[in-house]
């Protein structure tokens, strides 16, 4: 695989008033990997996640972005660099529908791909497609994660960023949502970014991942290196496998 | 359960006693004071009170006989009825739609196109300037300030209890501008909307950050530092004795309805001289500017200007993760929600020939805000029928001397007016918590249409 760099994130300190949340974190994700962020509760991966985004804003450090720092730049400007989110809790539209939520997605082309993009997510999830004319705030929460998901791909993204696809959800559909990852990485090549507390299933997926504690990367590796890492097992597999 | 309630009669009529005499004794604590006891000044202008037992005991009675009958008969009558539904299996949802029901829409605007002639020919000249000016038209403006307020909170999401600022802003500056420079109704319209407009981004920028009740505070002070500015700036705006002699709306600059103008209407037309006719043409001005907010307003809710807002209505931070700009958003929903505030402003200086702070309160605003949620937020059909029965309601009371009878002849039926707001609101909102028409209609499909009953889904966030 090409390591040709498409996030790069350096020395990002960022904080919540006083409360430093982020304390210099450098990750890398090349483009057509699937890596992943690993860590406790309150270790700052979701940070990280809003950070890149850009809500909020690192106070050191750089964020870039296809040879673009975007440190600086408002979220929606970043957004419209192609990184699309899947945010935590998923936030759709819960009173339009799964057809309206995904037309949403599609605003940064203004509709111009939406016909032939909206098949593909169907097909992916065919679930959606049964629920078209259901406002978002009924469906079950793996349909909503569904949905999520399925709206950052509507905006052609670059790089997609996943902030705990499987909290929430029954293991099964879980497999399901990351199988699904899983094939948009291998047939679409999409690069995806990663945030989980079911460390397992996401180490199996990713090429690469990293270890967050207290707001530090604390270790880095392969997929499997950290799978078979006493450190991790003992920290975040053993008891919690799934 | 089921014996209960068939054999359960006198254990129904007992509840409802009890419950009857319990609304008695609230009723008589909460009127107590408000009705039971009035004050006045007497002769040497100071102020003494004297009770009322009579009008009290009639309140008491109304509240304890009504709940005894609401409970006692109309609620197992309606339980039955639903019971009776249910056991035969025809579910509400799939009952086919009345023929009213289908065509509402086309009657309604067709009546409302024929209602000043149906007027005139059913109550004659002197009787229509009532029912066209008091009834139409009033509540007509109150339909168009609804719509435009629909944008900002229905649509957008954004709690704004100070649109009577808007509505102020267009109204003077419609006074202003004529009066000082002579412009014309038809110049100075669009005009007043841009400023209102202008005042609207005005408003945007500084509560950008604000959300719910803090956006809500702000744009109150907001309405009433508009009002305060207009009853403070004397050498413009004449304070509170406000400015009278507004010029009247012409017939697109074709025929005046002035009375000594040479192009006068009522003269061109050979007509017997009554204002009636000016009254008919500002009906159906404002009906047309209705139109134009409703056309605006559906239009831009399939745009993607439209679908922002409602988005942005939904979840701000996703809004932003998916490149909407929700600084422009915002400002956009603002402004054009104050535009037809402006719109509506200047129609009315017009149609009053005078305007003063007075017409600016914020009880105004806060009229306007009942009706877009009484209608269900969004809604523009909910909306106009809530304008037409909260202002048309408040209207017919003026009308209901036949209540005089019955509360005594001191009785004022319109001083009750905001009672019976409040006692209107809290039963529709019993009844139908999302206003009259609760479901949204979705904009896009891929097949078929399916509007999607309020009942299904989750509270919105207002």
């Amino acid at each position: 695989m090409a390591a040709e760099s498409l996030l790069k994130v350096q020395a990002v300190e960022t904080y919540y008033g006083n409360i430093r949340a982020l304390a210099g974190v450098d990750v890398e994700v090349n483009k057509g990997e699937i890596v992943s962020l690993i860590g406790a509760n309150g270790a700052g991966k979701s940070t990280l996640m809003m950070t890149i985004c850009g809500s909020p804003q690192a106070r050191s450090g750089q964020v870039i972005f296809d040879g673009e720092d975007i440190t600086r730049l408002p979220t929606h400007l970043i957004a419209r660099r192609r990184i699309a989110q899947s945010p935590e809790g998923r936030r759709i539209f819960p009173r339009m529908t799964v057809y309206e939520n995904l037309q949403m997605g599609a605003g940064l082309d203004n509709l111009k791909y939406f016909n032939e993009d909206v098949e593909k997510i169907f097909t992916l999830f065919p679930r959606l497609k049964e629920r078209q004319t259901q406002r978002g705030g009924t469906l079950s929460g793996g349909e909503q994660q569904m949905l999520s998901i399925g709206r950052a791909l509507m905006a052609r993204p670059k790089l997609l960023l996943l902030d705990e696809p499987s909290l929430g959800l029954a293991p099964l559909i879980v497999k399901g949502i990351f199988e699904a990852i899983k094939k948009l990485n291998q047939e679409e090549g999409l690069t995806v970014f990663l945030v989980e507390q079911n460390a397992f299933a996401a180490l199996k997926l990713s090429d690469r991942a990293y270890v967050m504690v207290n707001g530090k990367v604390t270790m880095s590796g392969s997929g499997k290196e950290l799978l078979a890492n006493p450190e991790v097992r003992a920290a975040y597999l053993e008891g919690g496998r799934h | 359960m089921t014996a209960s309630t068939e054999t359960g009669h006198p254990n129904v009529l007992a509840k409802a006693v009890r419950e009857g005499v319990f609304a008695g004794v609230v009723a008589f604590l909460m009127f107590l004071l408000f009705v039971g006891i009035e004050t006045y000044q007497d002769i040497n202008n100071a102020l003494v009170w004297r009770t009322r037992w009579g009008l009290l005991a009639i309140f008491v009675l109304v509240a304890a006989v009504s709940r005894f009958l609401s409970v006692g008969f109309i609620k197992p009558h309606i339980d039955r009825r639903k019971l009776a539904k249910a056991k035969s299996g025809v579910l509400e949802i799939s009952e086919q739609k009345s023929f009213f029901h289908r065509h509402f829409l086309k009657i309604a605007l067709v009546f409302l196109l024929v209602y000043p002639f149906l007027s005139l020919l059913i109550v004659g000249k002197q009787g229509s300037l009532k029912y066209v000016d008091n009834f139409g038209i009033q509540i007509l403006i109150y339909v168009m300030l609804a719509w435009g307020l629909n944008i900002v909170v229905g649509l957008a999401g954004l709690l704004d209890l100070g649109y009577v600022a808007f509505y102020a802003v267009g109204a003077y500056s419609y006074a202003l501008l004529s009066s000082y420079f002579g412009f014309s109704f038809w110049l100075l319209l669009p005009m007043s909307g841009i400023l209102a407009a202008l005042w609207g981004i005005i408003l945007g920028f500084p509560v950008l950050r604000l959300r719910g009740d803090y956006l809500a505070i702000v744009t109150l002070a907001f309405g009433e530092i508009i009002r305060l500015v207009l009853i403070n700036w004397t050498d413009v705006t004449k304070g509170t004795f406000g400015i009278s002699g507004i010029a009247k709306a012409s017939f697109f600059g074709i025929w005046s309805f002035d009375a000594g103008a040479s192009n006068n209407f009522v003269k061109a037309w050979g007509l017997s001289a009554s204002s009636v006719y000016y009254k008919v043409f500002l009906f159906y001005v404002i009906l047309a500017l209705c139109m134009l907010t409703a056309y605006v307003t559906i239009r831009l809710r399939r745009m993607p200007i439209g679908r922002a807002w409602e988005a942005l209505r939904e979840d701000e931070i996703a809004c932003r993760s998916l490149g909407i700009n929700t600084v422009t958003t915002k400002l956009t929903a603002f402004a054009t929600g104050a535009m037809f505030g402006g719109f509506a402003g200047s129609f009315f200086a017009t149609r009053q020939g005078f305007v003063s702070p007075e017409s600016f309160v914020f009880l105004e605003s806060a009229v306007i805000l009942a009706i877009v949620v009484l209608g269900g937020m969004g809604s523009l059909t909910g909306i106009a029928i809530a304008a037409v029965v909260m202002v048309g309601g408040t209207e017919v009371l003026r009308e209901m001397s036949f209540l005089k009878v019955v509360f005594g002849p001191d009785f004022t039926p319109e001083l009750y007016r905001m009672l019976l707001f409040g006692l209107a609101m809290i039963i529709v909102m019993l009844f139908k918590p999302r206003g009259f028409v609760g479901s949204r209609e979705p904009t896009a499909f891929l097949k078929e249409r399916r509007a999607v009953s309020g009942s299904f889904t989750k509270e919105g966030h207002g």
